[in-house]
């Protein structure tokens, strides 16, 4: 490797390094704005300007390399000096220019706090200004109802423009016209249509584009920031919760290189409001059809009341897409405990089951995996919808070349190039039955998705794709590339719990069945809301969970839970990685953690639960499931269960599978409880319904 | 002066016939297949013995820039690419060169393509040039109909020369901006390194040489490279096209000898300074992005590379542009200053905002409106732009009013007192002030 001298230490670095890492690896810290890890190298700001000695001017450290340094005459070593008279005049005329047409608002600015050209300029600017010409002033521009423009604080580091290019795959933004009316802006100032543009409020690193949920709201340095897991999808995107007082501010990405790198989707960044509006904060009762207010007592009694007198064949539980792990643990040891078989953490006819193992339910390749993959089939799956940041992983992967991806399933704007393969379970018989596939992907990939699995030829399906991917040699020791795409948080916890039906017990689709019929007389929903509520027919319905949604208003009881920002618990991500989220704030009202409520309740049922804190729950968990001790990791599976899934088989129908998420931003109680959550929904359907004109 | 035996560019004026048949009257297209057989080391060689520097404004030697041209291919095709985008203010000798004797560069196209192991040119033309790209395109069209070019020409080198319009933007006129322009995006300049002769047009390694330095390529080789650097200063060889405007009795553009005493240059081929020698106030050598000279330095000033970096200003494109004592010098900077800032492209800081700060100073300046110590603070300003930006047009807009400063500090001063002392009695002095 070649050696530098940074500020007279020599230092040891790979060629291709820019002066930039070097430094960095010299302890030396470089200011930048343009320059983005995660982001092409534009070197527009010049912010990052060293002195490289023999170099007739400063050099921008992001984009020189270290092999493109020459050694002096005598073969001395090159060096680059990033104090020197040079280097720091670079920096403050920089800085200067930058400074002379930004408007002085720093006091009523979003960014404030939390700015780097207010931190960059402490740190490498001079106090006063010498500029006494007018400041320009730009037009703010529209761009959605998520993204803030106050463009006359834009500095034209292109990051925004990088990001929606590259991350983001849509061209929507981009930088008009020259020299100092050079403006950011979207084509004729239309909304951006990326479910990730949300992201670009972060990269800003000045006040011009900010958050416009939040804007006003508060500042960065009254909030208090929980590090927790996001439960919108079955990513589990590392966030951090920012509250005041009781309320949640804002939701910002945490950086974990295995899930989500920097991103989170708009739903995860923007659906605080959501966690304010439609909350259950008492528990209710139902009395001569009307839902009256009650006290825990009350509803407890009316639970108790109801249960002891009904067999435990006629009783059911089914738990929703956000809950924890240790409350489906904690309703299953209930249900357990009531022998009651009927009980259900899936979808209606999901073909997956943890007596299958664990392999056949999981995204086995791994998120971070996806990048080492050279072919990509997806099934049944919109991964822009259902993982948004999945799916940036995948375009990531793409950007790179040599990656094939093939589509069965509704055809779908993915941002990288798919090629169709069909609509149904036919075509990928179609497949594994192509002669002609000459094997060339070393890697390969097969993601199936819900849409694919929830109906009732599901198990044939996970068959057919499993056997797919055993063909085309994606199930192997070094490579398990059978990978199922869980659209919400809680799956994979209740599958690894084991809440499925017990011997002889009912399944999701089943229960509602049996309801309609009578021949289920009490269902409990753990924030269940995605059931055809209609269906239910004459059973008593225990609705527990945080918002006024379907379930609640199918209600017989209500009992007040905790949205994901209000406790501490367990989530398993569609890898298998286990992930634990904080409480950033406490439930309104009376509501109450929801493991706490099913203790009580198992009081009142003559089934006491064993735990009375969640420390002992967790404990119990753990002692069941010991993967769950784990956190943050990836407990190992064993790929057989793929083959073993192969050879299942089952009757096929050929109907073409359906998409299975249609609107992005209302896929759960807390997003259809969201203000912002709807305008972008109508947004996107509006521009959907202008483009089929 | 220039023996007329010497000249390259004999229809520069375009009395004769500018097509095929007056080309090879002229002695072009002679010998051509020879040249090539010679191989493509001899053609780097002699271009190099020439001493002949490119004619785009820096000054680079061509045949060293052709060196760096990869020899064997790696699977991606070279590229020629020539900048006739000829923007810079003050120059026409591109567009004679296009509209009066094209295949002078059609043929240089063609021999530096096969140097550089180049089968495809591509000519980047500045929008506003209409008619010098008809003739361009028609001169291509004869020399495609003649099988002096395409494919299986009666050279034996496969090559095909596009003409591309530009916009008009002078942005483009750099070389990586060029190159972006030309792949269709917006002409921004790209980081350098790397340089385009190994990263260039559609990423393959390119070589962007200005129309003047290409279209004289054939000439030196028919007459050898002893003949071309045996005209000029050593270091400064050959004949330059030089283009006179301003205050002298007849603008022209003519082919000199390197090095020609400015004076001379003025007084044999444009009738001398308006008013005489005397009268002179200044001159901007090398076209608006060099440093003004004033007339106390141009008395026995060389017209060369060396010879004016001597002086702190350059030749640039040869673009003189002579000022007598008519002129107010400081608007005369001050309207080169708003064609930066308005022919910036934005893309990194110290241009972008610097150019406008510029200019607004040096609006107030000729007017008189602003303090004597922003004269330092223009100066401070100008040399934080220079040198700071990702490519030249950074240090064009700064050179300007820093030669104005350099040599005109006195006129910039008086013209602040006099304002200041008008302001006084007018009592507005207290109102700027607040």
């Amino acid at each position: 490797m070649p050696k530098i001298i940074v500020d007279g230490n020599e230092i040891e670095v790979p060629a291709d390094y820019t002066l930039m890492q070097a430094c960095e690896a010299a302890d030396v810290e470089i200011p930048r704005f343009c320059f983005h890890e995660r982001l092409s190298v534009a070197g527009n700001c010049r912010m990052c300007l060293v002195e490289l000695k023999g170099a007739p001017k400063p050099v921008a450290s992001c984009s020189w390399l270290v092999r493109d340094c020459r050694p002096g005459p005598n073969g001395e070593l090159p060096e680059v000096k990033t104090k020197s008279d040079v280097a720091k005049k670079a920096r403050r005329g920089v800085m200067e220019f930058l400074l002379i047409n930004h408007p002085l608002d720093c006091p009523i600015c979003d960014q404030g706090g939390e700015c780097d050209l207010q931190d960059q300029a402490m740190a490498f600017g001079v106090d006063g200004s010498r500029f006494h010409e007018n400041k320009r002033a730009v037009e703010d521009k529209y761009i959605g109802p998520l993204v803030k423009t106050i463009m006359t604080r834009c500095i034209h580091c292109t990051r925004c423009v990088r990001f929606t290019t590259e991350i983001a795959g849509v061209s929507e933004l981009g930088l008009i016209g020259r020299g100092e009316d050079a403006e950011i802006t979207t084509y004729l100032e239309a909304a951006l249509t990326s479910e990730m543009q949300g992201n670009v409020i972060d990269l800003c690193p000045v006040g011009a584009l900010t958050a416009r949920p939040y804007a006003f709201h508060a500042r960065p340095w009254e909030l208090v920031k929980t590090e927790s897991v996001d439960v919108m999808d079955g990513v589990g995107c590392a966030i951090r919760v920012d509250t005041r007082g009781r309320e949640v501010m804002r939701i910002l990405p945490r950086l974990n290189e295995a899930v989500n790198e920097e991103w989170i989707s708009d739903k995860t960044r923007f659906i605080w409001d959501g966690l304010r509006t439609q909350r259950l904060d008492r528990p209710y009762v139902k009395k001569d059809g009307r839902l009256t207010p009650a006290s825990w007592q009350e509803a407890f009694a009316a639970i108790a009341a109801k249960v002891k007198g009904t067999d435990a064949k006629k009783i059911g539980a089914i738990s929703g897409e956000l809950a924890s792990a240790e409350e489906i643990f904690a309703l299953k040891s209930l249900m357990a405990g009531l022998g009651v078989a009927n009980t259900d953490c899936r979808p209606a006819h999901s073909p997956l089951h943890p007596a299958s193992g664990r392999a056949s339910y999981l995204f086995n390749t791994s998120i971070a995996g996806i990048e080492d993959a050279d072919a990509i089939m997806l099934i049944g799956t919109n991964p822009r919808k259902e993982a948004p940041v999945l799916n940036a992983r995948i375009r990531k992967r793409f950007l790179r070349g040599g990656l094939e991806v093939g589509l069965v399933g509704a055809k779908a704007d993915l941002t990288y190039p798919v090629t169709y393969c069909g609509a149904g379970p036919d075509s990928i018989q179609a497949l594994i039955d192509d002669k002609s596939y000459d094997g060339k992907a070393e890697r390969p990939m097969v993601i199936v998705g819900e849409g694919a699995l929830n109906r009732p030829d599901g198990a044939a399906i996970l068959s057919l794709a499993a056997k797919f991917a055993v063909a085309r040699g994606a199930i192997r020791e070094d490579w398990n590339g059978f990978n199922v795409l869980h659209s919400a948080a809680a799956t994979v916890g209740g599958l690894d719990v084991g809440f499925v039906p017990g011997e002889g017990g009912l399944g999701t689709a089943g229960m509602v069945e049996a309801a309609g019929t009578g021949d289920l007389d009490v269902l409990f929903l753990m924030g269940a809301d995605e059931i055809d509520m209609q269906a239910l027919g004459n059973a008593f319905v225990v609705y527990m969970g945080s918002h006024g949604d379907a379930g609640a208003h199918r209600a017989d009881v209500i009992l007040p839970g905790a949205a994901y920002t209000e406790k501490s618990g367990l989530y398993v991500n569609t890898e298998g990685r286990v992930q634990l989220g904080l409480r950033a704030a406490f439930p309104p009202g009376e509501a109450r953690e929801d493991w706490a409520i099913l203790r009580a309740l198992s009081g009142e049922l003559g089934a006491k639960l064993p735990f009375d804190t969640l420390v002992a729950l967790r404990a119990a968990l753990v002692a069941a499931h010991p993967h769950f001790a784990l956190v943050d990791e990836i407990a190992e599976s064993d790929p057989k269960a793929v083959e073993a899934l192969a050879g299942a088989g089952g009757s096929l129908d050929s109907a073409p599978f359906e998409p299975w998420i249609d609107d992005f931003y209302l896929t759960n109680p807390i997003a259809r409880a969201s203000k912002v959550m709807a305008e972008c929904s109508a947004l996107a359907h509006g521009l959907q319904a202008e483009a089929a004109e | 002066m220039l023996q007329d035996k010497d000249r390259i560019f004999t229809n520069i004026y375009g009395v004769h016939d500018w097509g095929l048949e007056g080309a090879k009257k002229r002695g072009q297209w002679s010998g051509t297949k020879d040249i090539i057989a010679r191989g493509r080391d001899w053609i780097i060689d002699q271009v190099k013995a020439s001493g002949l520097r490119g004619r785009g404004g820096a000054g680079f030697p061509t045949g060293l820039k052709w060196s760096f041209m990869p020899k064997e291919s790696d699977g991606r095709p070279s590229y020629l690419v020539v900048n006739a985008d000829e923007s810079e203010p003050g120059t026409c000798k591109d567009r004679e060169i296009m509209r009066h004797d094209p295949h002078h560069l059609v043929e240089g196209c063609l021999i530096a393509g096969f140097a550089m192991n180049a089968h495809t040119a591509f000519i980047y033309v500045r929008g506003e040039f209409i008619r010098e790209r008809q003739n361009l395109q028609a001169a291509i069209d004869q020399a495609y109909d003649a099988g002096l070019l395409g494919k299986n020409n009666v050279h034996g080198w496969d090559f095909d020369i596009v003409v591309h319009h530009g916009a008009g933007a002078y942005i483009c006129g750099e070389e990586s901006a060029l190159l972006e322009s030309l792949e269709g995006k917006k002409g921004q300049p790209r980081l350098k390194p790397p340089f385009p002769a190994a990263v260039g047009l559609y990423g393959c390694p390119t070589t962007v040489n200005n129309v003047e330095s290409i279209a004289a390529v054939p000439t030196i080789l028919r007459r050898g490279a002893d003949w071309f650097s045996s005209l000029g200063k050593p270091g400064n060889a050959g004949t330059k096209l030089f283009c006179i405007s301003g205050h002298v009795e007849r603008p022209c553009t003519v082919e000199e000898e390197m090095g020609i005493p400015l004076r001379e240059l003025l007084e044999k081929h444009c009738g001398g300074v308006r008013g005489g020698w005397d009268n002179l106030l200044a001159v901007i050598p090398g076209g608006s992005s060099v440093p003004c000279v004033p007339a106390n330095m141009c008395d026995d000033l060389g017209m060369d590379f060396d010879s004016l970096k001597a002086v702190k200003s350059g030749l640039g494109t040869a673009a003189v542009i002579v000022m007598d004592k008519s002129t107010d010098i400081i608007k005369a900077i001050a309207r080169l200053s708003y064609f930066y800032k308005h022919e910036s492209c934005g893309q990194c800081t110290p241009c972008r905002e610097g150019t406008g700060w510029m200019w607004r100073v040096m609006e107030r300046m000729v007017r008189g409106e602003a303090e004597k110590r922003e004269i330092d603070m223009l100066i401070e300003v100008s040399t934080q732009i220079e040198g700071h930006t990702i490519c030249a047009l950074g240090d064009a807009a700064a050179w300007p009013v820093q030669g104005l400063v350099r040599h005109f500090r006195h006129v910039i001063e008086a013209r602040i007192d006099e304002y200041t002392a008008r302001a006084t009695r007018e009592g507005s002095v207290m109102e700027a002030a607040e």
